[in-house]
């Protein structure tokens, strides 16, 4: 099987997460962006684990989401509580470490 | 019979009573006293008890356990370790006998004399006795000389308690603080000794010490210098010059305290220690010479001090200092027994002296000699074992201090140097003189007023501990030969020989006579002379009733050197070490204040300097540096 196309996939979802953690005003969009990042580290672990033929990397992808999941808990949790502070989910308008 | 079981009885007895005065019954002034009396009774009887079959001590009852571990040997405690023990031969079971008697009668006469306290002061007095008692039997018994400076800074503390009883009396409270600071400047060469002796050595043991007494010997100067810092501990609790100055001060306590712990038992500690350790002294002549001189001198300068004192305590305040000076002098001029000899009659007359000042200033209600006068006939039990004291620290035979001021006399008087000698016989005749002149105007002539007018003996209780005293002071010195075989086997002692001696002693004790008679003279017949002699000699006066500003002395070290310091130090710690410390503060809110521009809050800037910088770095990595 031809495993380059799955390369370039894994690049431009990791560019679209990038991209989208940027430029994304909302922080709700930020860790869908985040969660974009994390599927392309994902897919390469199961590339490799294709190309060496070692199930580890499959095993990988399967704590990744779970730690993903994880997170992304967290993550929402600290957006509810910041607008239930601040009335705003905008990451730019929640700036209290300025110097 | 079980000896070392007695004197542990006898030993721990007091904490016990201590322990339930101070958990349970404080609240109970009388209650207390019954107990820390009782207990205080056990002691005693079992000391009798040890005292009487003395016999069976041939060899020493040594009990140890484990106190601070060093190291095993074969599963136990290597010979490095530190142990706490009891050790009990002649010379402990004498001592312990003379603390457990005279504490016992301080104790029962105290039930008078602070019979009007509250009952919880009460109870708190009666708490601190116990403790004292325990820790001075402690003292006495202890088996290693780092357990002896525990139970010697407990007593130390007793003492603090103690004079500070009044603690709502400022001078009261000054002086408990004074007596504890001097003593503890000595109580710093004391510990400093310990250490030398511990890292040079590896062993506190006394028994091993004085038993092995040339293993120190054999190391010469470093030798004499542990000594020294171990004497120096002594000269701050037996208030030797210059570290005396605490003594008289101390006097602000009740005065059962001060016949009790400053004038019996604790400030004979230094003495005690040195008799302890007489078997190692006594190989380093140097260190016994400095220990004869001091004393002697100590002798003789407190006894011109006690001459111009008005108050009834602080005469035998110096009176003491001067004593204890006696027991130094003796000890160092080469006799164990001498020194010893003294303490044990002194203990007895001199505790005497201060009940029976007790007794009269209860009755006059002032502590100064001139308020008094005329108490024979109001108070003759007081007077009469007051009069008995008086004279067996004159030294007039029969009574106990003769023999023992004897034999000090004797020793010096064999001493290689002369000089100790000569201080201690004039100091003979300024002791008649002044508990002549003591005895004359408090006790002889007419009432000088209103109260001593109506003065009377004490009751019960203070009574029988003068009686059960004045017993003591009188028979205590027909014990010399037989304290003088107890105690062969740490150091031989010849009891001199009359014969040879006679004339000594005809010198001394007609010393002793003419204090006395000149002083009754003086003082009774003919009161102006004082009053000429001091406008006559009034530099001297002065200088001797101001106690040589040697008190005067210490003030200016604590004021001008001590305080200066703080000063200093108080300046360099505001400018120089806060400088230092404002300097760095400064700067880095400086830095702080400069950098805290790139610092925008906001996440997704902090997160593009993250792949910005992750770019740099890949860029960095793949161009191979």
């Amino acid at each position: 099987m031809e495993l380059k196309p799955l390369f370039y996939l894994s690049i431009f979802l990791f560019s679209l997460g990038l991209y989208g953690a940027l430029s994304r005003r909302n922080a709700l969009g930020i860790l869908i962006a985040l969660e974009l990042i994390f599927n392309s580290a994902n897919l390469n672990f199961g590339i490799f684990s294709k190309v060496w033929a070692n199930p580890l990397g499959v095993m990988t992808i399967i704590f990744g989401i779970a730690l993903t999941a994880a997170e992304l808990v967290l993550g929402f949790a600290i957006v509810i509580l910041l607008f239930r502070l601040r009335k705003t989910s905008n990451a730019d308008e929640v700036s209290i470490l300025k110097g | 019979m079980d000896l070392g079981i007695f004197a542990f009885i006898a030993w721990w007895a007091p904490f016990i009573s201590f322990l339930i005065i101070g958990i349970f019954t404080r609240r109970y002034g009388k209650l207390s006293a019954v107990l820390s009396i009782t207990a205080i009774g056990v002691s005693l009887i079992l000391s009798i008890l040890i005292l009487l079959n003395i016999n069976e001590l041939k060899s020493p009852v040594l009990k140890e356990i484990v106190w601070l571990p060093y190291g095993t040997e074969k599963g136990i405690a290597s010979k490095n370790s530190i142990f706490f023990g009891l050790f009990l031969d002649n010379l402990s079971a004498i001592m312990l006998f003379i603390v457990a008697l005279v504490a016992f009668s301080v104790q029962v006469y105290s039930i008078g004399y602070m019979g009007e306290e509250k009952p919880p002061s009460l109870g708190r007095y009666y708490a601190y006795h116990s403790l004292f008692a325990f820790s001075m039997i402690g003292l006495t018994l202890s088996k290693n000389i780092l357990e002896m400076f525990v139970f010697w800074e407990l007593v130390g503390v007793c003492s603090y308690l103690l004079i500070g009883f009044y603690y709502y009396k400022p001078e009261a409270a000054r002086a408990a603080l004074k007596a504890f600071w001097i003593t503890k400047l000595g109580d710093v060469g004391f510990i400093t000794g310990i250490l030398v002796l511990y890292f040079q050595f590896g062993n506190l043991d006394i028994y091993e010490l004085i038993n092995n007494p040339e293993l120190l010997k054999g190391t010469g100067i470093l030798g004499s210098l542990i000594l020294l810092l171990l004497f120096c501990g002594a000269v701050g609790k037996s208030a030797q010059f210059p570290l005396h100055i605490w003594l008289p001060d101390a006097m602000e306590g009740p005065t059962p305290v001060s016949a009790l712990i400053h004038a019996a038992t604790m400030v004979a500690a230094g003495v005690y220690m040195v008799s302890r350790l007489f078997p190692i002294f006594s190989e380093f002549k140097e260190v016994m010479f400095v220990i004869a001189l001091l004393g002697s001198f100590t002798a003789f300068f407190s006894a011109t001090m006690a001459l111009v004192q008005e108050d009834i305590k602080r005469v035998l305040a110096y009176s003491t200092i001067s004593q204890l000076g006696y027991m130094m002098a003796g000890l160092g001029a080469g006799s164990l027994f001498a020194g010893f000899f003294h303490l044990f009659t002194h203990a007895y007359f001199k505790a005497l002296l201060f009940l029976g000042a007790g007794a009269a200033i209860h009755a006059v209600h002032s502590n100064s000699i001139w308020d008094m006068g005329g108490l024979f006939k109001k108070a003759p039990i007081t007077a009469i074992t007051f009069g008995i004291a008086t004279l067996a620290l004159a030294g007039i035979p029969p009574f106990a201090g003769f023999f023992s001021k004897e034999e000090i006399l004797f020793a010096t008087y064999a001493y290689q140097n002369k000089i100790p000698f000569i201080l201690l016989l004039i100091t003979v005749f300024l002791t008649a003189f002044y508990m002549g002149r003591a005895y004359t105007v408090a006790f002889l002539g007419k009432p000088r007023n209103e109260r001593a007018e109506h003065a009377h003996d004490p009751d019960l209780s203070m009574k029988f501990s003068l009686v059960l005293l004045a017993i003591f002071s009188i028979f205590a010195g027909f014990y010399a030969e037989k304290i003088s075989h107890l105690l062969n086997y740490l150091a031989e002692h010849k009891l001199h020989d009359h014969a040879g001696g006679i004339n000594l002693t005809f010198l001394s004790l007609s010393f002793a006579l003419i204090g006395l008679f000149s002083s009754y003279y003086i003082y009774a017949k003919a009161p102006q002379f004082t009053e000429n002699v001091k406008k006559r000699f009034s530099f001297v006066y002065t200088t001797i009733k101001r106690r040589y500003y040697i008190d005067d002395i210490f003030e200016g070290i604590y004021r001008k050197i001590l305080l200066g310091l703080s000063v200093f130090s108080g300046w360099w710690d505001r400018h120089i070490v806060d400088g230092l410390v404002n300097w760095v503060i400064y700067t880095t809110g400086r830095i702080g204040r400069t950098l805290r521009v790139i610092q925008t809050g906001v996440i997704q800037d902090y997160l593009f300097y993250i792949v910005l910088g992750s770019i740099v770095l890949i860029v960095i990595i793949l161009r191979g540096f």
